[in-house]
């Protein structure tokens, strides 16, 4: 079974939806002990960092995702649930993450020429970094996938997997141990979506 | 590179898709499932769904109707129709939809965008707005462009954006069902005036309306369009293979 974290957050009826439609027996979830009995880990996400880190501690599900991951768990975040891996992200001040992934999250108007719209939203094509990451097994280089987001993920090379281009170079997937995160949504980017989290389901 | 999105808008009255032809391969044209079904693998990058039901059991089906589309497509879904106050967001937010789009609703409580906003995220509001040109200014009209509210159009959007809009979709009723292209001179006033995402609505004949649409205003991220699509005027795959052609940078 495959725990989709429930803290509260965003709208996850199209992400239980893709995986029923892979085929994949997927619960949204906020009971630690059916997260600690699932083979992998959704963690979701949207809206502000600071709220829905504050959210994932009141639920007491924040040390329960740390222990899980540290077990060898697969985990993917997803958008926010991304960004919320990262050490700490500088939206409206100076946030603590989970720390899975080393780097941090900052606004993409830093990097961004002013003429380029934030949030980026829309289908924006993936770039590969290092050996083929086992999460894109199914889908190539070069693939359209849908972001949604102001903030990226920075000072993360290691464990950048892809990365798209909007102005400037920017994360779109992290990889590191059995922890995974994508800056876009694979459940609204159509069959690469679904395709990204059947291998997911396969890590 | 980012890519310039094409999308097709569906009416929708008592669960069911209004009007429309028998395309190739879909058997019922008036089930929204496989209609969204159908222009999903032609490559459409977003659907809307607008909902034109006027009683309550028909908005009940319509968010039946949500639901089944969202277990089956993989590709953003906005809402629009109907939407007047912060709970029916939450209501077709539940069924799936991504975003949600209000016009008359914003128009006559301004305070739902922002209040939407900060519930849902900027993300979520999309402005939609229907605008004419009265005395040399662009007129916001409401009640599905039926009345000229006497606001200023590009003071309204403007507005709302500051509110929390994070897409505009400008229907320009001065060439809506014209179907000699989109209304150039409004969406570049728009574009000049906002930086979120602006869809154009309103003209869209042919393909080489969108070419130029998109060569004329690079500002512009979508195109929108209902009965060419409906109609089979337009296949989605030939519009977004001439817009390749034509240098302009799609999902294909």
């Amino acid at each position: 079974m495959i725990a989709i974290i429930d803290y509260g957050v965003g709208n996850l009826f199209s992400l239980v939806s893709s995986f029923a439609y892979i085929g994949k027996d997927a619960k949204l979830t906020a009971d630690p002990e059916e997260i600690k009995s699932s083979d992998r880990i959704i963690l979701p996400g949207v809206g502000a960092f600071a709220d829905a880190a504050q959210k994932l501690r009141d639920s007491g599900l924040w040390d329960v995702v740390c222990e899980e991951v540290k077990s060898g768990k697969p985990l993917l975040g997803i958008c926010l649930g991304m960004q919320m891996l990262f050490e700490r992200s500088y939206e409206y001040g100076e946030h603590e993450g989970l720390g899975l992934i080393s780097g941090s999250v900052r606004p993409m108007n830093e990097v961004v020429p002013s003429e380029f719209k934030i949030p980026q939203i829309g289908w924006n094509s993936l770039k590969f970094h290092g050996e083929k990451s086992k999460l894109f097994k199914y889908i190539n280089e070069g693939d359209f996938v849908y972001f949604v987001h102001s903030y990226h993920g920075c000072d993360c090379d290691d464990a950048l997997i892809a990365s798209t281009e909007y102005g400037a170079q920017i994360t779109a997937a992290v990889a590191s141990g059995n922890v995974y995160g994508t800056q876009f949504h694979p459940e609204k980017s159509g069959e690469v979506g679904l395709a990204i989290l059947r291998a997911f389901c396969e890590i | 590179m980012i890519t310039k999105r094409i999308i097709p808008c569906l009416d929708v009255r008592d669960g069911r898709v209004v009007k429309g032809v028998n395309f190739k391969g879909v058997s019922d044209v008036s089930s929204p499932v496989k209609l969204a079904k159908y222009y999903s693998d032609s490559g459409a990058d977003e659907l809307v769904f607008y909902d034109i039901t006027a009683s309550f059991e028909g908005r009940a089906l319509f968010t039946d109707i949500l639901c089944e589309v969202a277990r089956t497509i993989f590709i953003p879904l906005t809402v629009g129709g109907g939407i007047n106050t912060v709970d029916d967001f939450d209501r077709v937010l539940k069924c799936g939809a991504d975003k949600v789009s209000v016009n008359s609703g914003a128009i006559r409580n301004p305070s739902l965008i922002y209040e939407a906003a900060r519930k849902y995220g900027d993300q979520c509001v999309v402005l939609s707005v229907d605008a004419k040109r009265v005395d040399g200014q662009f007129r916001v009209f409401a009640k599905g462009g039926r009345e000229d509210t006497g606001m200023d159009a590009i003071e309204w959007i403007k507005q709302g954006v500051a509110s929390g809009a994070g897409e505009i979709v400008l229907n320009s009723i001065d060439t809506d069902g014209v179907k000699k292209g989109f209304d150039l001179e409004m969406l570049d006033a728009v574009c000049n005036a906002v930086n979120v995402p602006v869809i154009a609505s309103g003209g869209a004949g042919g393909v080489a309306d969108f070419v130029t649409l998109f060569n004329a205003i690079p500002k512009v991220d979508a195109g929108l369009a209902a009965s060419i699509f409906h109609f089979g005027e337009v296949e989605i795959k030939d519009l977004k293979q001439t817009l390749y052609e034509n240098g302009i940078n799609v999902r294909r």
